[in-house]
Parts: C-alpha cells; structure tokens; sequence
C-alpha cells in the first residue's frame, strides 16, 4: 500500500538544514533516507523551502486571489514529504516514529487513494 | 470526601484485576464485567463519601458488580443459565462481605484466556494490559502505536469473541500447558519489551509498562510455582531492569551495556533474579526465558569479578538460538561471538542471516557497523552505520549512534 508522510518540521529543525551534514539532524535525515530506499519502502519525496516562500491562489468568481505565505499557518511547518510503499499501516507509522523530525516535530500519515488516481491516470 | 474518592482509587488499583477475573470467569463476559465493575466503582464514588468506606471495600464492589450484572442480564431478557448462577452468587457475596471473608484469584485463567490461541496473537498484550490490570485503551494504543479509538474497537470484538467462542476461564490441563504457557510468557515479555524499547526511559508511562509486566508475571508464578520457565521469564526481566538507571546519563545520553558503571546496577533486583533463575534451574526443564536470564546473569556478574566472561555468553546464546531462532537472538549470538572470537567471526555469523529479513532490523545493522568499524572496513562501516541510524526511534540512540559513526 502507499501512504504519504507529510512532514511538519519545527522552525529549529528548518534552520538546522543551512549546516548540512554537520548538524545532527541532518546526518540523521541523509541516514534516514538511505534506510528508507535499502528497505524497499521508498517511492518519493522531497523537502520544500521555508514557508516564508510560499504562495498560495485562489480562484473565486472569475477573480484570481494570490497570497503571500502557506494555505494553513502553525507553528510546525510542512517541510517535506515522503510518499511510502509498505505492506500496512502499521509498518507505515514504523517508518514515522523513526523520522528525525518526529521528536519535536509530527508526521501525518495518510493512505494514497489508488482506486480514485486510477480513474485519472492514462493506463 | 477527598479520602473516600483516594480509597476507592487504591482499590480499584489493587483489586481491578482480581475482580474482573473473578466476574468475568462466572460469564466468560469481560465486556458486560467490565461496565459492571466501572459502574460499581462509580457507584463506590457517591456512597463511600456519603455513609463512610465500607469494612471490606473488595467485597462491596464485588457486591455491587454482581447486582449490575444481574441487571444486565435482565435488561437482555436473556433466560440462560448464568442469570441464576449470578443471582446464587450474589446472595454468596453479600454472606462473604458479611462474613469478611475473600474470593478466590482467577487472574491466571484470564491471563490464560488473554493469551488463547482463539485470539490473535498481536492483541494477547493488550488484552492483559486492559483486563488484568486495568490499563486504558489509549495507553495501550500510544505503546503500540495505533490510534486509540482503533485498539478500543481491536479490543471489544477480542473481548466478544471471548464469550461467543466459550473460551473457558482455565489453566490449561498438563499437555496443553507447555504451549499455553508459552503464548502466555510471550505476551507479557512484549510487555516488557515495549517498555524498555520506549525511548528507554523517557516515557514513564512506558517505564510503568515494564513494571506491569514483572507484576504479571508474578501473579502467573504464584499460581503455576513449579513452572521454570516463569521463574526465567521473571529472572530476565529483573536483571533488565537492575540496569534501567545505568542506561542513561543524567543528561539523557544513552550508555551501552558495555559502557555502563556495574555500581549503578541495582544489586537488590540482581539478587532477586538470581533467586529466581536458581529456582528455575532446580526444575530441570531449560527453556528459552531461562537461557535469556542466564546471558545476563553472567553480564551481571560484571558488578563483582569486573569482566564478563563472554566465553560462556556463547554457549548461551548457541542454545538459545537453537530453541528459538529469532532474529534478536541470531544478532546478539554474532555480536557475543565477536567479542568471544573475534570481530571477523561475528560478521561471519551475520552473513548468515537473510538480508530481507533485516531490512528494517536497526540492532543488524548497529552490530554490523560496530564490527565493519573494528575490522577496518571504514567505509561499509559507514554505510552500515546510517542503515542503523536511520532504523532508530530513540533520539538518545541516534544521537549515540551518529557519534560513533563520525
């Protein structure tokens, strides 16, 4: 089954990243990483710049609404995502307790709904 | 007013367990035991204030449960042959209450129908933890890491399947017993082992889950004395805990076994779990709890001789991974092994487990770095390494292992 990880980071973690490998969290993510594709279990995923660089539209009534800054505001912030490939819910929220962000962070786990990607997706 | 609610608290802490076995084991209904001992206990609340704690509170609750029950059962209109048991019982209950006298413990046949085969394997824990001890569904959830209202419903339909099977409240005749008793010990050490595997000490909640766990495996000993593999069950899990402190420094990094100050180690649990494993070897009956406490009988000896006599550790872990192959057991053989024979002989043995196996194995690959590291292969060290940092849940551990591998 496939699952998305939405990863809320907190503001510490996000200004962790500037010192690369260095910094702990970071090692511990590129660690991470590799665990997750030696064990099968990787499909996708990638980590998104700060918040501050966000925009967000709308379309209403003909009227095109753009605004600076994220659809949701909160402390934690989605700093990446990482698209799964597991045998079960369970084995997902596995790989969720072990992502570095997780301790001071959250991840939110959802499953992909394949049966409604199918009915869009060109064979 | 606030003394009665603290009373009604302290018995229900101390006697939730044996009450439920006890009226459940009438019926072989834990749901419909459940709600009578939870409206019993709210019925304690507004009394005991009132016209003071009864003389014998256990046998008050038992009282009042037994009338809910009835209750129940006339609610459902169901004619069967327990309305008139119950009604028979009560009238018993409230002569005991009277007479001060007590009730007999069933909390090892309902340990025992926790652990039936009936019922599948991943809820034997949680079930104990609910029934016998009286632990809330989202505690459980939160150990095994599923949303509480999902092991809320996992947990009534184990409880209805309880009743409509008709699994009976019993400790298993002779021949059956041995593998009864197995699924038994193995609930509780899962227990155990989602208490110690919690971020090791950061959750005292989790800390409280060990703690049940000895606790359990105390009530089936008392019951079943002259069964070893208990005595093991319980020698193992004391000498763990005797090294809980040692585990961490005060500022939460994590200390490995081989690092830890022996003077640390509680040296009242080690003696209780020599007791223990010393009783257990009088039986007669190797098994595998009593090979586990025997492994770290010989790390506790650390505390007095100052070495660990590794030597015998493999002897150990070779019987041990011949009576129950896990993959923990293969692990720690390869790593006893390198430190017995050598780093080169340990990774020889892990190059005998499957590598699909321990894909998402983190104590593999921990053990294998550490080896690769000793050996000189710096850079599958390395390699092995982030496979084991990135297998982590524990923050201490990560933090422990991402220095190590520099």
């Amino acid at each position: 089954m496939k699952y998305i990880m939405l990863i809320y980071e907190t503001p510490q973690n996000l200004e962790s990243r500037k010192d690369g490998e260095r910094d702990p969290y970071v090692a511990a993510w590129r660690a991470y990483h590799k665990a997750l594709i030696a064990a099968g279990a990787y499909v996708g995923g990638a980590p998104l710049k700060n918040v501050a660089t966000a925009t967000t539209v709308r379309l209403r009534e003909g009227r095109r609404h753009v605004q600076d800054g994220p659809f949701a505001e909160a402390k934690e912030q989605l700093g990446g995502f990482v698209i799964l490939d597991v045998a079960s819910l369970d084995a997902a929220l596995e790989w969720a307790v072990r992502c570095p962000a997780v301790a001071s962070g959250a991840i939110e786990v959802r499953p992909v709904d394949v049966d409604y990607h199918a009915t869009f997706v060109e064979p | 007013m606030e003394d009665a609610r603290r009373t009604v608290e302290a018995v229900a802490r101390a006697s939730y367990g044996r009450l439920l076995a006890y009226l459940s084991s009438e019926t072989r209904d834990v749901v419909g035991a459940e709600d009578a001992l939870g409206d019993a206990l709210l019925a304690a609340l507004t009394s005991w204030p009132k016209d003071g704690v009864p003389r014998q509170p256990e046998s008050w609750l038992l009282t009042a449960a037994r009338h809910r029950l009835i209750d129940q059962a006339r609610r459902r209109r169901v004619r069967d042959e327990h309305e008139g048991t119950l009604r028979r019982l009560a009238a018993e209950s409230t002569a005991t209450a009277v007479a001060g006298g007590t009730f007999p413990d069933r909390r090892a046949e309902l340990l025992f129908v926790c652990a039936h085969p009936a019922i599948e394997p991943a809820l034997h824990t949680p079930l104990m933890l609910q029934t016998v001890l009286g632990v809330d569904a989202a505690r459980i959830a939160q150990a095994f890491l599923v949303p509480p209202a999902t092991m809320g419903q996992r947990l009534v339909r184990a409880k209805q399947k309880i009743r409509q099977a008709g699994i009976p409240f019993e400790v298993p005749q002779d021949h059956e017993l041995p593998e009864r008793l197995d699924a038994v010990l193995e609930a509780i050490y899962a227990a155990y082992d989602l208490g110690r595997d919690d971020a090791a000490g950061i959750d005292p909640r989790a800390q409280d889950l060990a703690d049940e766990a000895v606790w359990l495996a105390r009530v089936v000993r008392e019951r079943l004395p002259e069964e070893p593999e208990i005595r093991g069950l319980l020698a193992l899990m004391l000498f763990c805990d005797a090294r809980r402190a040692a585990r961490r420094t005060p500022d939460g990094r994590y200390v490995p076994l081989s690092e830890q100050d022996p003077g640390s180690w509680s040296t009242s649990a080690i003696r209780e779990a020599e007791t223990e494993l010393g009783a257990a070897a009088r039986g007669g009956r190797i098994g595998r709890f009593q090979l586990e406490a025997a492994i770290q009988s010989v790390h506790a000896e650390r505390a007095q001789t100052g070495r660990t006599d590794w030597a015998a550790i493999v002897v150990f872990y070779e019987h041990l991974v011949q009576l129950a192959p896990t993959l923990g057991a293969r692990v720690a053989q390869a790593a006893a092994v390198a430190e017995a024979h050598g780093a080169a002989a340990g990774l020889a043995l892990l190059d005998t487990i499957d590598r699909a196996a321990v894909a998402t194995y983190q104590p593999f690959w921990a053990v294998r770095a550490h080896l690769l590291r000793q050996v000189g292969e710096g850079v599958d060290a390395v390699e092995a390494y982030d496979r084991a940092i990135g297998l982590t849940e524990d923050p201490a551990i990560r933090r422990f292992l991402l220095e190590r591998r520099g």
